[in-house]
């Protein structure tokens, strides 16, 4: 039958609407935009693309476990402000950059892991909804971020701070070849417009990462077992696993990733600063996951579908700029998206469960 | 005898699936009627026909010798056709008297100009229905959470009541009760048929309806495969046909209802002792 | 035995009542540590900081009493305010006068507001989109629009009734001279003007009338009953024969009518539109009408609880500055607030009913 046929299609369409989306706005803009089209354009965009990707990456275990975290963003900014001033106070005390540079980015780490185990014994232990408890946490970690920094920015940063900031795994020049990590010294200014910078630091540090966390999402049990708590949690319970032990972890995670985020921020722009009110980070990160697949209610969603979230914003974002459109549009943009997201879930209701 | 209720050739379908299969039904005023079959069998399905929360795709429907349309469950409110689901569809935290008036508030004018809810009216007239039905409810004031599942049950029952149902219809209604709360309830339903009000109960618990229930109306597979009286049967053979293992009475629905009328005109023998004949055309 | 019934009693009693003892022992804590905080002054200064707060609550309470949210008020309030000032500042520059530009100002901010509500409305209940993310989209879109209209900057220069509006109070009273409505006395000397009492921002009051006109509403009336019905069990709603769908968009247009309301004061308190007002107050909006009660389940919550949660971050906000401690501490102090509020929410069923 014809109808079923075509159903079938429409239906192949949808289950990969927002890759096919992104392609579409990829197209767009290379012909409305100006200097689109590029290596370096998307480099550009895959680099402006990692806070987000990282903050949605930890996101996405959340809400397919049913629940939802606010606080990434604050929690994000905690642990910039953190990290700088241990990297800063080290460095001012005489300590190897080495040394300062790697405890900074530990303890920031480390200390961004509390917000999450807070937000998780709040809402395993104590039954409190996820979105009061990540809300809570947000305006206390937004506090806490601001107290340390006292609203100003952390300078002084060790000078290896930015190098690693600015680092790419390889480098191509006409003239000296491929080297690796290192940047090579060029004194032509034709030479320095010219090289091309293969894959920096932070994005293969946050490959490297997404790899990791897909893998245990997908393939092991703590994955599926977040995929069953979502589904139902008395059915997870039933079946003997230990849910509050389980959420406690899961929050860890959203946690662990936004630390990881803000310590990258140290990297990106060289200071620590707390996150503004206006950033809106956390419902972009959210927006992601959303629009990647996953639904509210839980149980459903993967990292790939995140990825591509996070890469549909970050075109979006990098195009709207480059054809010289104000910022704001691409609220108005995400919103719809997010809306036709929704609105394709339930028109499909057999891409369900979708793995 | 006229039947209140009627129902002919019912289909209802989701999709490709058939969920009602050409029904046919009656109910006559005062008969508490089981209606039961295996899960799927389409009982859930045809009550929600029936109280105009799904639309039929064919078949008619006539109440009270008229034709009716019930296209959503106010309208089916209206004609006193009052249902009362499994779940119980209470608001949990709305107290007994908000419930049993829900959607049907009592309002009173304020300052002569607002219309606002008047509280007294609907307490009190709760408390007589209650009352009158042997109720016992400790605080109409109360959320209806902290109220047990028979207690709910009662308060389900008695918004049917208060709303002058002329037909009750109930999805299960003793499944998480204990066991005094199940004799309670199947104490109301009796009073309610010595009343004159037809009941259809929807159940599982044969020996509950075997005890109120004096006809039982067998389905399977979204058809009517039999019809009882209670007394004239077991609850081995209600289970046969329920699951296949006796054949039901009608293999196809176009062949002669006679074994039906049959029924029918037995049960009216026995009700006024005379040998009524069902016209022809009314199966 | 009888006196363990009793205390328990009480302690039910007092638990139940918790944020309004938090209240006044806030106040008590401020009126202490602090300098003139109960001054008429000081409570005024409260009263107006809440205003946007306590509008955006109130549409917010009707919401999360259906067991949804609408996060798109965050940026309702810049969206309209935004309208509000273009208007008057065109109508001025049109040369029309500045009661009638004020007035369209206002009446076509409010009117338009509606619209983003009746879309979440259609968005939520016909579309069956969830509310969280069918209000963050209208969010980001009201951001959009609010900065095209705007054209990114700030609007200025509006009629100066405005500001007499915004600055304004209901009653001006001078000590055993004179006693005025909305304007000034004439004619005072400059010791007379420092002596000066005004009474009731005219803000405050616009807000408290639309305020208490909703909290009449949800308590007393049909429309109240079957929104918290809704909140209850949508399905015994419906079975109930409430028209549930157009209930919802009504409530959504409530929600995003009090967020124009609030974009309109913001307008009349600093003279400016701007396109990203009000966006942090949104979560102190949530907040408030937890701490007030409400279970973003649904079915709980009043406009009452929701004033005194407005209240106590107000209270706990100009209490700070008073005392001269950072601002940050509030953020901290607000969410274990609302944290406790929820606590509290939970474990009141068992102490009530450990009673029984």
């Amino acid at each position: 039958m014809h109808k079923k046929r075509d159903r079938k299609i429409l239906s192949h369409v949808a289950r990969n609407w927002a890759l096919l989306f992104l392609i579409c706005l990829l197209i767009l803009f290379s012909i409305l935009g100006k200097n689109f089209f590029g290596l370096r354009n998307f480099s550009n965009i895959v680099l402006a693309a990692t806070t987000l990707l990282l903050l949605a990456t930890g996101e996405t275990f959340v809400i397919i476990s049913g629940g939802i975290d606010l606080s990434i963003g604050f929690v994000m900014g905690f642990v910039c402000v953190v990290s700088a001033v241990v990297m800063r106070d080290l460095h001012a005390a005489g300590l190897p950059q080495v040394i300062s540079i790697t405890t900074g980015c530990s303890v920031g780490i480390l200390l961004g892991l509390i917000p999450g185990l807070i937000n998780g014994i709040l809402i395993a232990k104590l039954r409190v909804p996820p979105f009061i408890a990540t809300l809570g946490m947000w305006g206390i970690a937004n506090g806490l971020a601001w107290r340390f920094s006292e609203g100003f920015p952390i300078a002084f940063l060790p000078p290896r701070v930015r190098d690693i900031g600015m680092a790419y795994i390889a480098y191509f020049s006409p003239k000296t070849g491929l080297s690796f990590f290192s940047r090579p010294v060029l004194t032509e200014r034709a030479d320095i417009w010219n090289l091309m910078k293969i894959i920096p630091i932070p994005v293969l540090v946050i490959a490297i990462l997404l790899v990791i966390f897909a893998f245990v999402l997908a393939k092991t049990k703590f994955g599926q077992h977040t995929y069953a708590i979502g589904g139902s949690v008395d059915a997870a319970e039933r079946a003997g696993i230990n849910v509050s032990r389980h959420l406690i972890k899961t929050y860890t995670i959203s946690a662990f990733f936004a630390s990881c985020a803000g310590a990258l921020l140290v990297f990106k722009i060289n200071m620590g600063v707390h996150t503004q009110y206006t950033s809106s980070y956390e419902l972009f990160a959210i927006a992601a996951v959303v629009i990647g697949g996953a639904s509210l209610m839980g149980g459903k969603g993967n990292i790939w579908g995140t990825i591509i979230g996070v890469l549909l914003i970050g075109t979006l974002n990098n195009g709207l700029m480059l054809m010289g459109l104000p910022i704001f549009y691409r609220y108005i943009a995400v919103g719809c998206i997010l809306i036709v997201a929704v609105l394709i879930d339930q028109f499909f209701p057999e891409l369900v469960y979708k793995e | 005898m006229k039947p209140l209720l009627e129902v002919r050739n019912i289909t209802k379908r989701f999709g490709g699936l058939t969920a009602v299969d050409n029904m046919d039904m009656k109910i006559f005023p005062g008969e508490v009627v089981g209606l039961l079959g295996d899960n799927g069998a389409g009982k859930s399905t045809l009550i929600k026909v029936i109280s105009g929360v799904y639309r039929a795709n064919k078949g008619k429907i006539f109440f009270a010798g008229k034709e009716t349309r019930i296209d959503n469950p106010m309208h089916a409110l209206k004609i006193g056709i009052e249902t009362i689901y499994q779940d119980l569809a209470l608001a949990e935290n709305l107290n007994v008297y908000s419930n049993i008036f829900l959607g049907r508030e009592k309002l009173k004018r304020f300052l002569g100009l607002i219309k606002i809810l008047d509280h007294d009216y609907m307490l009190a007239e709760s408390r007589k229905v209650l009352d009158q039905l042997e109720i016992e409810v400790p605080s109409l004031k109360k959320q209806i959470r902290t109220l047990s599942g028979g207690q709910r049950q009662a308060v389900a029952i008695s918004r049917s009541i208060y709303w002058d149902a002329k037909l009750l219809i109930m999805d299960e209604p003793t499944a998480a009760l204990g066991v005094v709360e199940q004799k309670n309830v199947l104490n109301l339903i009796k009073t309610l048929s010595s009343q004159d009000i037809p009941v259809l109960i929807i159940s599982h618990q044969l020996h509950d309806v075997f005890s109120v229930a004096s006809r039982l109306v067998i389905m399977r597979r979204g058809k009517k495969i039999a019809e009882r009286m209670t007394k004239e049967t077991t609850t081995d053979e209600i289970v046969g046909l329920i699951v296949g293992s006796i054949p039901g009475d009608y293999h196809d629905v176009n062949t002669d209802t006679a074994k039906g009328s049959d029924v029918n005109r037995r049960h009216f023998a026995s009700k006024s002792g005379k040998n009524h004949r069902p016209k022809q055309n009314q199966g | 035995m009888m006196d363990k019934a009793d205390f328990r009693e009480i302690l039910v009693i007092l638990v139940k009542r918790w944020i309004l003892i938090f209240l006044a022992i806030e106040l008590v804590f401020f009126a202490v540590f602090g300098t003139n905080y109960l001054s008429l002054r000081n409570l005024q200064n409260i009263l107006l900081t809440s205003t946007v707060v306590l509008l955006l609550a109130t549409g917010q309470t009707f919401v999360i009493i259906t067991g949804g949210i609408d996060l798109s008020v965050g940026f309702m309030v810049g969206f309209s305010g935004v309208i509000c000032a273009k208007v008057m500042v065109s109508l001025q520059a049109a040369g029309i006068s500045q009661s009638v530009a004020v007035s369209s100002g206002i009446a076509v901010a409010l009117i338009l507001g509606l619209l983003p509500g009746l879309i979440n409305g259609l968005l939520v209940a016909r579309l069956r989109v969830p509310p969280f993310i069918a209000t963050f989209g209208m969010y980001g879109i009201a951001y959009g629009f609010a900065e095209i209209i705007s054209n990114n900057v700030p609007i200025h220069n509006l009629p100066t009734l405005v500001s007499s509006i915004g600055h304004g109070y209901l009653i001006y009273w001078l000590p055993e001279k004179a006693f005025t409505f909305f304007k000034i006395p004439e004619n005072l000397t400059r010791l007379e003007l420092q002596n000066l009492v005004p009474i009731v921002p005219n803000v405050t009051v616009i807000a408290f009338i639309f305020v208490a006109i909703f909290a009449f509403i949800l308590a007393k009336t049909r429309f109240g009953q079957h929104t918290y019905a809704i909140g209850g069990s949508v399905d015994a709603a419906e079975r109930a024969g409430i028209n549930v769908k157009r209930h919802l968009i009504k409530v959504y247009m409530i929600s995003s009518f009090f967020a124009s309301l609030a974009g309109v004061c913001y307008v009349l308190m600093f003279i400016t539109g701007r396109a990203p007002a009000g966006s942090a107050r949104l979560l102190d909006a949530v907040v408030a009408v937890v701490i007030g009660g409400a279970s973003l389940y649904g079915g709980t919550g009043s406009i009452g609880g929701t004033i005194i949660g407005v209240l106590i971050i107000g209270v706990l906000q100009i209490g700070l500055v008073n005392l001269g401690v950072p601002t940050y501490n509030l953020y901290i102090a607000v969410g274990c607030i609302l944290i406790l509020a929820v606590l509290v929410d939970q474990f009141l069923p068992k102490l009530v009913h450990g009673k029984d």
